[in-house]
């Protein structure tokens, strides 16, 4: 079961918030095809937030084909996000290497701003070099 | 759906003084409602008429479809400063509540005050402000209401106090299916809550409508300074300030602006409130501009 969390200061409407937080969890594997997704009475009970805004995020999660809701029951994964296991036993060597790369940009005195515009800008220059590829 | 409070012209003066001036407004069934506004708008007014404490001075008021009548047993009230009977125990207030309401739900009351650790031999008077308004909610909720009017029941708490008044009364709204409409000024605890929001300013209904609505309407724009008459038809502005060179306008408009002489920008329900708060002095306002 995983848990919500708001950040009212982040500009980002509460709704697409406990979406993407469902969204991350099944891409980091916490979630799983058949895992329950908390009942709206703990999200609310929990998070104090409006019950129409958990019921919003879980209808969108819905159309989207990750979740589907049993009456009575409660709301469960039916696909997860990330790939299959293979993909995510990738993960950990990456994130070491990603870990070694972060060291290095630190030693040679990158701040955090510096770091994640240096991550930002490549990455996008690495998603627009693939994406003229193949058109 | 059908409204769980209706107004029409509803007035209300005490002696030469109006608290609340021609309100028409419709609230509709299932939402968590924010009253919002500064001190001595009609915030209490409102909604001690809507629970049938106030005979109102002119116009009409229906509440699930009746004139409000005073310890209705559909409707849940909970005064500001969440009042409690300092004498009595926490026990007594549930007997009390039982003896007093027919469709008093004893495991709810119960369930709550085991739930919330609060000692049934404790009296009232030494509870502490959050564990107070606890007991004053859970005395609403066990009528098990239609409707659930509180009157600025978070204002004197600290913020942990605050964070689980509301857990408690949005479990208790997602349970149910309860209407609310709860009257306060922290702003911020009524963007996470409330899914409706009345404003009113100087005894007056600024703006009444459902959040996401609200949200996305009202815009944001600056510019190049200059008159907020040449906007345009179906755009009210609704607060505008000036530099001698940049206009800055909160303007309300169901179709986009999608004038490349201003940019445009969302705006947070904090801002919206403020923008109409500040509605009611900007014609004055303007005026001292103009002269300099």
């Amino acid at each position: 079961m995983i848990e919500f969390h708001l950040d009212a200061r982040s500009g980002v409407a509460p709704y697409l918030q406990l979406i993407q937080q469902v969204r991350h969890a099944m891409r980091l594997g916490l979630l799983a095809e058949g895992d329950r997704l908390p009942t709206v009475k703990d999200v609310v009970a929990r998070v104090a937030i409006n019950p129409n805004t958990v019921l919003k995020a879980y209808r969108e999660l819905e159309y989207e084909g990750l979740v589907q809701p049993r009456p009575g029951l409660g709301t469960f994964v039916t696909r997860t996000l990330g790939g299959d296991d293979d993909s995510r036993a990738a993960h950990e060597p990456l994130r070491r290497s990603l870990t070694e790369w972060l060291q290095r940009a630190r030693e040679a005195g990158l701040d955090d701003e510096d770091v994640e515009a240096l991550l930002l800008s490549t990455f996008r220059d690495f998603s627009e070099e693939r994406a003229g590829r193949r058109g | 759906m059908t409204d769980v409070v209706t107004t029409t012209g509803l007035t209300k003066k005490y002696g030469r003084r109006t608290a609340l001036t021609d309100c028409t407004i419709g609230i509709p069934a299932g939402h968590v409602v924010g009253l919002v506004g500064p001190n001595g708008a009609g915030k209490s007014t409102l909604l001690q008429l809507a629970c049938g404490l106030l005979a109102p001075t002119a116009g009409a008021i229906e509440v699930l479809g009746r004139v409000p009548a005073s310890g209705s047993a559909r409707v849940g009230f909970v005064a500001q400063d969440t009042p409690v009977y300092s004498g009595l125990t926490v026990g007594e207030h549930l007997r009390l509540g039982a003896h007093l309401n027919p469709g008093w739900d004893a495991s709810i009351a119960e369930g709550r005050i085991a739930e919330l650790g609060l000692d049934p031999v404790q009296r009232a008077g030494k509870l502490s402000g959050g564990q107070r308004a606890q007991l004053a909610l859970t005395l609403a909720i066990a009528k098990r209401p239609e409707l659930l009017l509180l009157d600025e029941p978070v204002a004197a708490l600290d913020p942990l106090a605050r964070r689980e008044f509301l857990q408690g009364l949005m479990a208790y709204a997602a349970e149910n299916g309860t209407s609310v409409v709860m009257s306060s000024h922290l702003v911020a605890d009524l963007e996470r809550v409330c899914d409706y929001l009345i404003v009113l300013v100087g005894s007056r209904v600024r703006i009444a409508g459902e959040v996401d609505e609200l949200l996305g309407t009202h815009h944001r724009l600056s510019g190049a300074r200059r008159d907020p008459a040449t906007l345009g038809p179906g755009r009210h502005v609704v607060a505008a300030s000036h530099t001698d060179v940049q206009s800055t306008m909160v303007v309300r408009s169901t179709a986009p602006i999608d004038d490349p002489s201003w940019s445009v920008d969302g705006i947070d329900l904090e801002d919206l409130v403020l923008a109409y708060m500040s509605e009611a002095g900007a014609n004055g306002r303007d005026r001292v501009l103009e002269k300099r």
